[in-house]
C-alpha cells in the first residue's frame, strides 16, 4: 500500500446550461476580458488515500465518482494521479 | 495570586504591543493593580478582547443604564445572552438583536452570513427554539459598484445562513443612503419561542462541573475579531480578509438541535455561544455570572490548526462552537447526544471556586485573572460630547423655498417610489425562505412581520426600525421617531406593543460630536420607552463604525416586539376591497426636515426632522388598537417615509396582483409638497367598511386621536387620485407598479456594467 | 394512514410535514438517518431542507444514508413516496425519479408562491384536484431548475408524468412564469409506477387559510384516501 494523491475534475457535461458560468463569462467580459467565448463550471476536490497500485487508485475513485462525487445526468468526472504522489505511506 | 509563567516565544511586553491591542495606559496600569504584577503576554490578549467595546462596552455602559429595563413581563433583561419576556400560557419569547458591521464590510456575504450565525445562537442558548430573523440593514447608493456588490452579498449571506437553518425571514428594513458608502450596517435580530421552564442561562454553576467545547475544532479564524469590531475601518480593512470567519450553516443547524435537546435533558446546568473573543468571554462570563472561577487545559481543545498558541486558542473566533457546563458524571450521557447530531463534545476543563478565569498549558499557568475583573471589572468611561456646528448648521437650514412647486406633482411621486427607501423590497426578501415552520402569518413586506402560536393561537409582531437622517440631523428627536415609528408598525398589524431590543450603530465615541449623538439618542430612546412602557431588554453597540474618518449616520436600531392576543385581529396594510373608505388619523404638517422627498429631490439631508409627541403617539396607538381589536378595520399603515402619498400608494399596490386605485380629496391648508410627501410622525392610514366609519370615527374620537375619512377605495382601473386644495396628482395604478416593484431589480442588473 | 417522514441532518420542513399530516388525519412518525429500517408504514415522505448543508449537490450525501436502502426497498414494492423541494432532489440522486435538479437559473435564492397547474389527476397523490383546478403554493428553494436529456423528457411527457407545471395567472406556462429555468416549467414528475413523486413547491406549507392557501391539503388527502382504500380490499 502506498500514500497516493488524486485530483478529481468535476464539469457540467457539454451542452447543459450552466448559468454561473454565464455570469462568471458576463462579469469578465464587463472588466474587458472581450475575447472570451465560454466559461464552465465545476469542482475540484483533492484525495488523499492508500492503494496498492496507481491503476488500483484510479478505479477506486472512478467508483467514488460513479456513486457520490458527480451526477452522471448532468456532470462529467476527470481524474488525474497527482505526480507529487509520493511512496510516504 | 498564581503567577503565570511565561511561554517560549512569547513577545516582550512594551507601550507599543500594549496600545496594539487598544488598551490605554492607564488601563495597562489598571490591569497591573488588579493582577499586582505584570500580564503574560496571553493575559494581555486576554484583557484586549474582554475590555474591547464589543465585550466591555466601556464607552456605552453608563449611558446604558439610563434605559429602562422592567416590567412585570420582563423575565430577563440586558447582561444575558439574549432578553426573554412573559406571554402568558407558560410560554415566554427570547429575543436580540446583534450587529456585523465590521465583517460586513470586509467580506459581505461571510460577514452578515456569520451575523445571522451568531444571533441565532444567542437565542437557543438561552433554551427557546428560534422562530423568526428580521434583518436591519443600510447600503450607500445603489448605483455604485462596491455598493451593489455588498448590497448583494449582504442579501444573500443573511439568505444562505437562515434558509439553510430552516428558520423564516419575516421582515426588517433596508435603507440606501451615501451615509453608509463604505459602512454597510448589517444588523440581525431573532427571536425564539420557549417553555418559561426551560429557561437555562450562561453560568458556570456547580464547583466541579466539567466545561465541555461543543461544536467546531478552533482555527485561527477571527482572532481579535472584538477589538476589530472596535476600531475603525482603513484601507487596510480589506487585507485584514483573515480575521473575516466563516460560517457553516449545517452544523448550525445540528448545534441547534443537539443544544435545545441538551437542555431538555437536565445534564447540563449553563450553556453559551463562543461568540466575540470565543473561548476567553464565554468562560470568564459564565463563570463571572456565577461568582464560580474557571479553568481551562489549553492541550484538551481540539483545534484545527497545528500550533497554535494559547493566545490564539483563547481568542479565535471560529464559528459554530458553544461552552456548555455539565454535571459531573453525565459527560458521556451528553456526548451521546451530540454523537447522534454528528457533534463532538470535549471537556477541556471544570468549574472552580476560587473566581479566576484560569488557562493551563501542560504544567505551566498561561493565565489567571479573576472572572469579574475581565468583565464587571472592564473600565467605564463618559466621554466628551459635543454637537457639531456642521449639523446644526445643516439642521437650522431654511427649507421654505422646497414646499411650493407649482407642477409636476407626478414625477417627484414616481421619483419617491421608485427610491431605494420607498420601493418594494422584493427583490432582497424573495432571496429569504418566509415560509418555513409554516407559521409567518404576515411575511416580509407589511408593517411588521407576524409568526402565530400554535400553541394559543396568539401571534407575535416584531419589527425593526431607524430613520438614520433623522437621527443625523437631531440625534434625540430622531431616535424618539425611531422608537414610535417601531411601535406604530406593531400596532397596525394588531399588536400591543411590549419589548425593545436595541442596535446602536455609530461612529468613534471618542469624538466629541460622535458620543454627543450616542448620549442624545439614548436620552431619546429611554424618554420614548418609558412612556410606551416597551423595557429595552439587551441589545447591541457598534461603534466605530468611519472609514477614513467619515462616519456614518447614528442609526440606533429599534428592535421591538409586540403581542396579536387572537390571530382573528391580524391586521395588514393594504386595501382590501372597492368602496371601503379611507380614513388618516393624526394630523398633517408642513414639516419637511429629513425627508426622503428633500433627498430625493434636491440631493440634500438637512432641516429639523419632524417632531414627535411621545403622549398623542400613545393615544394613537391605544385608538388603532381598540380599532382592531373591535374588528373594524380593514387595513392599517404607519405613514413613514415618503409620506402620505407614499404609504397611499403602498396600501393600494399591495402584494403586486390585486392592486386597488383609490380617490382621496384633502382639505388641509398645506402646499401640496409637504401635504403629499412630508413625514409628519404620529399617522396611520386605515381602510374599512362604509359602514363601519362613524365607529372608527367615534373610537379616535374618545382616544383624544384627531381622525378623518380622506376618500376611498376604488378598482386599479380608475386610477390613484389625490386632489389638494392648490395641487392634484392623477397616475394610472400600472405606471405607479412598475417604478415601485421594479427599482431595485432594475438597478441590481446594472451588475454586469460595473 | 402511518407515514414516515425522515429527518436526514440538516431537513428542516420535516416538523411542518409531520404537522400537515396530522392535519390531514394521518399518523406521521419521525425516522432518523441512520434507522435502516422504515418499519410498518403506509407512505415514506422525504422533506425540504438541507440535507448535509447542500453540500456536493443537493440531495447528493443524503441518498447514502442508511435508511435510503429501505426507501428504496419501500418504493420497489409500489409503497408510495412523495419528496419535497430537498426530498426532490433526493428522489433524483437516488435514481427513483429520473433527471436532476440545477442551480435556478437566476442563481439566487427564491422564495415566493407560485401559481402551478396539475397536469395528471389520475395518480394517487392527485386525484382529489379537478383537472382545471389552478394551485398557489410557495417556493423556496435555490436548485430547483428541472433538467433531463431530451429524450427523458419527451418520455415524461408522453407518459404523462409531469405532474405539475409553472404558469402565469392566465395559467399558461411561459418562460415569465418560470421561476428557475425548469425544462417544461416542471415543478414535479412521478415514475412510471405511479407511486414515488418529487416536487420542488411546499404543499404542506399550503393547507391553513391563515398560510395564505389550502391548495396542497387535497395532495395529503388523496393520498390518505387511496391508502384508506387499498387497505379495504
Amino acid at each position: 500500500m502506498s500514500r497516493l494523491r488524486l485530483e478529481i475534475r468535476v464539469v457540467p457535461r457539454p451542452g447543459l446550461l450552466d448559468p454561473e458560468g454565464k455570469a462568471i463569462q458576463s462579469g469578465l467580459q464587463s472588466l474587458n476580458y472581450s475575447d472570451i467565448h465560454d466559461v464552465r463550471v465545476g469542482k475540484l476536490l483533492l484525495i488523499e488515500l492508500d492503494a496498492d497500485s496507481p491503476q488500483d487508485a484510479i478505479d477506486h475513485a472512478t467508483s467514488m465518482c460513479q456513486r457520490l462525487l458527480a451526477n452522471p445526468v448532468t456532470e462529467d468526472f476527470e481524474i488525474k494521479l497527482l505526480e507529487d504522489s509520493g511512496n510516504s505511506g | 495570586m498564581l503567577s503565570p509563567q511565561s511561554r517560549p516565544g512569547d513577545p516582550q511586553i512594551t507601550p507599543e504591543l500594549v496600545s496594539e491591542h487598544g488598551l490605554s495606559p492607564s488601563e495597562y496600569q489598571k490591569i497591573r493593580e488588579i493582577l499586582t504584577r505584570e500580564p503574560s503576554f496571553t493575559e494581555l490578549g486576554v484583557f484586549s478582547a474582554m475590555w474591547s467595546e464589543h465585550c466591555g462596552y466601556k464607552n456605552s455602559k453608563r449611558m446604558l443604564k439610563l434605559l429602562p429595563t422592567k416590567a412585570p413581563w420582563v423575565i430577563q433583561g440586558p447582561g444575558e445572552n439574549a432578553g426573554v419576556i412573559d406571554i402568558g400560557d407558560d410560554l415566554a419569547l427570547v429575543f436580540k438583536i446583534e450587529s456585523h458591521n465590521h465583517p460586513s464590510a470586509v467580506e459581505p456575504y461571510q460577514g452578515a452570513a456569520t451575523g445571522v450565525g451568531g444571533i441565532l445562537r444567542d437565542i437557543f442558548t438561552m433554551g427557546a427554539r428560534p422562530i423568526a430573523i428580521l434583518d436591519s440593514l443600510r447600503f450607500g447608493d445603489l448605483n455604485s459598484g462596491r455598493v451593489r456588490f455588498l448590497f448583494s452579498g449582504v442579501v444573500q449571506g443573511v439568505g444562505d445562513y437562515g434558509n439553510c437553518v430552516g428558520i423564516p425571514n419575516i421582515g426588517g428594513e433596508v435603507f440606501f443612503d451615501k451615509g453608509y458608502e463604505d459602512n454597510p450596517i448589517v444588523n440581525a435580530m431573532c427571536l425564539g419561542l420557549m417553555k418559561r421552564d426551560s429557561l437555562i442561562k450562561g453560568e458556570a454553576e456547580g464547583v466541579g462541573n466539567l466545561l465541555v467545547a461543543v461544536g467546531t475544532a478552533t482555527g485561527r479564524d477571527g482572532i481579535h475579531g472584538a477589538t476589530f469590531a472596535s476600531e475603525e475601518l482603513s484601507e487596510d480593512s480589506q487585507s485584514s480578509r483573515p480575521q473575516v470567519q466563516v460560517g457553516d450553516p449545517f452544523t448550525e443547524k445540528l448545534l441547534l438541535e443537539a443544544s435545545l435537546e441538551l437542555i431538555h435533558s437536565g445534564y447540563i446546568t449553563g450553556i453559551q455561544d463562543m461568540g466575540a473573543a470565543g473561548i476567553t468571554s464565554s468562560a470568564a462570563e459564565m463563570g463571572g455570572r456565577s461568582g464560580n472561577g474557571v479553568e481551562i487545559n489549553i492541550d484538551l481543545v481540539p483545534v484545527r490548526e497545528p500550533n497554535m498558541t494559547p493566545y490564539e486558542i483563547l481568542l479565535s473566533e471560529s464559528q459554530e462552537r458553544m461552552l456548555v457546563v455539565v454535571k459531573t458524571g453525565h459527560l458521556k450521557k451528553i456526548q451521546d447526544i451530540l454523537t447522534k447530531w454528528e457533534l463532538k463534545a470535549d471537556e477541556i476543563g471544570c468549574v472552580t471556586d476560587d473566581g479566576l478565569f484560569r488557562v493551563t498549558e501542560g504544567s505551566r499557568t498561561v493565565a489567571a485573572i479573576p472572572c469579574l475583573a475581565l468583565t464587571e471589572g472592564c473600565p467605564t468611561y463618559e466621554r466628551e460630547g459635543k454637537e457639531s456646528s456642521e449639523i446644526k448648521n445643516l439642521r437650522s437650514k431654511d427649507l421654505s423655498h422646497l414646499k411650493t412647486r407649482s407642477s409636476g406633482y407626478e414625477e417627484i411621486f414616481l421619483d419617491l417610489l421608485g427610491s431605494g427607501n420607498i420601493c418594494s423590497k422584493r427583490w432582497l426578501y424573495q432571496q429569504y425562505d418566509t415560509t418555513v415552520r409554516t407559521n409567518t402569518v404576515i411575511p416580509p413586506g407589511a408593517d411588521a412581520g407576524v409568526i402565530r402560536l400554535r400553541e394559543n393561537n396568539k401571534a407575535i409582531a416584531a419589527t425593526t426600525d431607524c430613520n438614520g437622517r433623522y437621527v443625523y440631523l437631531n440625534p434625540r428627536m430622531g431616535t424618539k421617531a425611531a422608537v414610535a415609528e417601531a411601535a406604530r408598525n406593531l400596532v397596525s398589524v394588531g399588536a400591543l406593543p411590549m419589548a425593545v431590543t436595541n442596535n446602536l450603530n455609530f461612529g468613534n465615541p471618542l469624538k466629541p460630536e460622535i458620543y454627543y449623538q450616542f448620549r442624545e439618542a439614548v436620552l431619546g430612546m429611554s424618554e420614548a420607552c418609558k412612556l410606551f412602557e416597551t423595557p429595552v431588554t439587551g441589545g447591541n453597540v457598534s461603534f466605530y463604525n468611519e472609514t477614513s474618518g467619515t462616519p456614518i449616520y447614528p442609526t440606533p436600531v429599534i428592535g421591538m416586539v409586540g403581542i396579536i392576543d387572537d390571530t382573528k385581529y391580524l391586521t395588514r396594510p393594504f386595501f382590501q376591497e372597492s368602496g371601503d373608505v379611507i380614513l388618516l388619523l393624526g394630523n398633517n404638517t408642513d414639516e419637511l426636515g429629513g425627508s426622503e422627498y428633500i433627498y430625493v429631490s434636491e440631493g440634500l439631508v438637512a432641516g429639523e426632522p419632524p417632531a414627535v409627541d411621545l403622549l398623542a403617539e400613545r393615544q394613537l396607538q391605544h385608538s388603532v388598537l381598540s380599532m382592531i381589536n373591535q374588528e373594524l378595520l380593514q387595513s392599517a399603515h404607519d405613514l413613514s417615509e415618503g409620506g402620505l402619498a407614499c404609504a397611499l400608494a403602498e396600501s393600494a399596490l399591495g402584494n403586486k396582483t390585486d392592486p386597488f386605485g383609490v380617490d382621496i380629496i384633502l382639505q388641509d391648508r398645506l402646499e401640496p409638497i409637504p401635504l403629499f410627501f412630508g413625514e409628519a410622525q404620529g399617522r396611520i392610514l386605515v381602510s374599512c367598511a362604509k359602514n363601519s366609519s362613524n365607529q372608527v370615527l367615534q373610537t379616535a374620537k374618545d382616544h383624544g386621536v384627531p381622525c378623518r375619512l380622506i376618500g376611498e377605495v376604488v378598482p386599479a382601473s380608475n386610477g390613484f387620485r389625490i386632489a389638494g386644495r392648490t395641487g392634484n396628482m392623477e397616475l394610472d395604478i400600472e405606471t405607479m407598479s412598475n417604478r415601485f416593484f421594479n427599482a431595485i431589480p432594475t438597478l441590481m442588473d446594472k451588475r454586469k456594467e460595473s | 394512514m402511518k407515514v414516515a417522514i425522515i429527518t436526514f441532518p440538516g431537513s428542516n420542513c420535516d416538523y411542518d410535514l409531520y404537522k400537515c399530516v396530522q392535519l390531514v388525519g394521518g399518523d406521521p412518525e419521525f425516522r432518523w438517518h441512520r434507522d435502516s429500517s422504515l418499519g410498518k408504514v403506509d407512505a415514506v415522505m422525504l422533506p425540504g431542507g438541507f440535507s448535509y448543508g447542500d453540500y456536493l449537490r443537493a440531495g447528493a450525501i443524503a441518498t447514502m444514508s442508511p435508511i435510503m436502502e429501505a426507501v428504496k426497498e419501500f418504493a420497489g414494492h409500489g409503497g408510495p413516496v412523495l419528496g419535497i423541494c430537498n426530498g426532490f432532489q433526493m428522489l433524483c440522486e437516488a435514481n427513483l425519479l429520473p433527471g436532476a435538479l440545477l442551480r435556478n437559473n437566476s442563481l439566487l435564492f427564491c422564495s415566493k408562491e407560485v401559481a402551478l397547474s396539475v397536469e395528471n389527476n389520475s395518480t394517487i397523490f392527485t386525484e382529489l384536484y379537478k383537472p382545471e383546478r389552478k394551485l398557489r403554493m410557495p417556493i423556496a428553494h435555490a436548485e430547483g431548475n428541472y433538467y433531463a436529456n431530451e429524450e427523458t423528457l419527451a418520455q415524461l411527457e408522453e407518459e404523462g408524468r409531469v405532474m405539475f407545471r409553472y404558469i402565469d395567472p392566465q395559467g399558461k406556462s411561459t418562460d415569465g412564469s418560470n421561476p428557475n429555468g425548469s425544462a417544461n416549467n416542471i415543478a414535479g414528475i412521478i415514475n412510471t409506477r405511479g407511486n414515488v413523486m418529487g416536487m420542488m413547491p411546499h404543499p404542506e406549507r399550503a393547507v391553513e387559510n391563515i398560510l395564505g392557501s389550502v391548495d396542497g391539503l387535497d395532495l395529503f388527502k388523496s393520498l390518505l384516501n387511496h391508502i384508506s382504500a387499498s387497505k379495504k380490499v
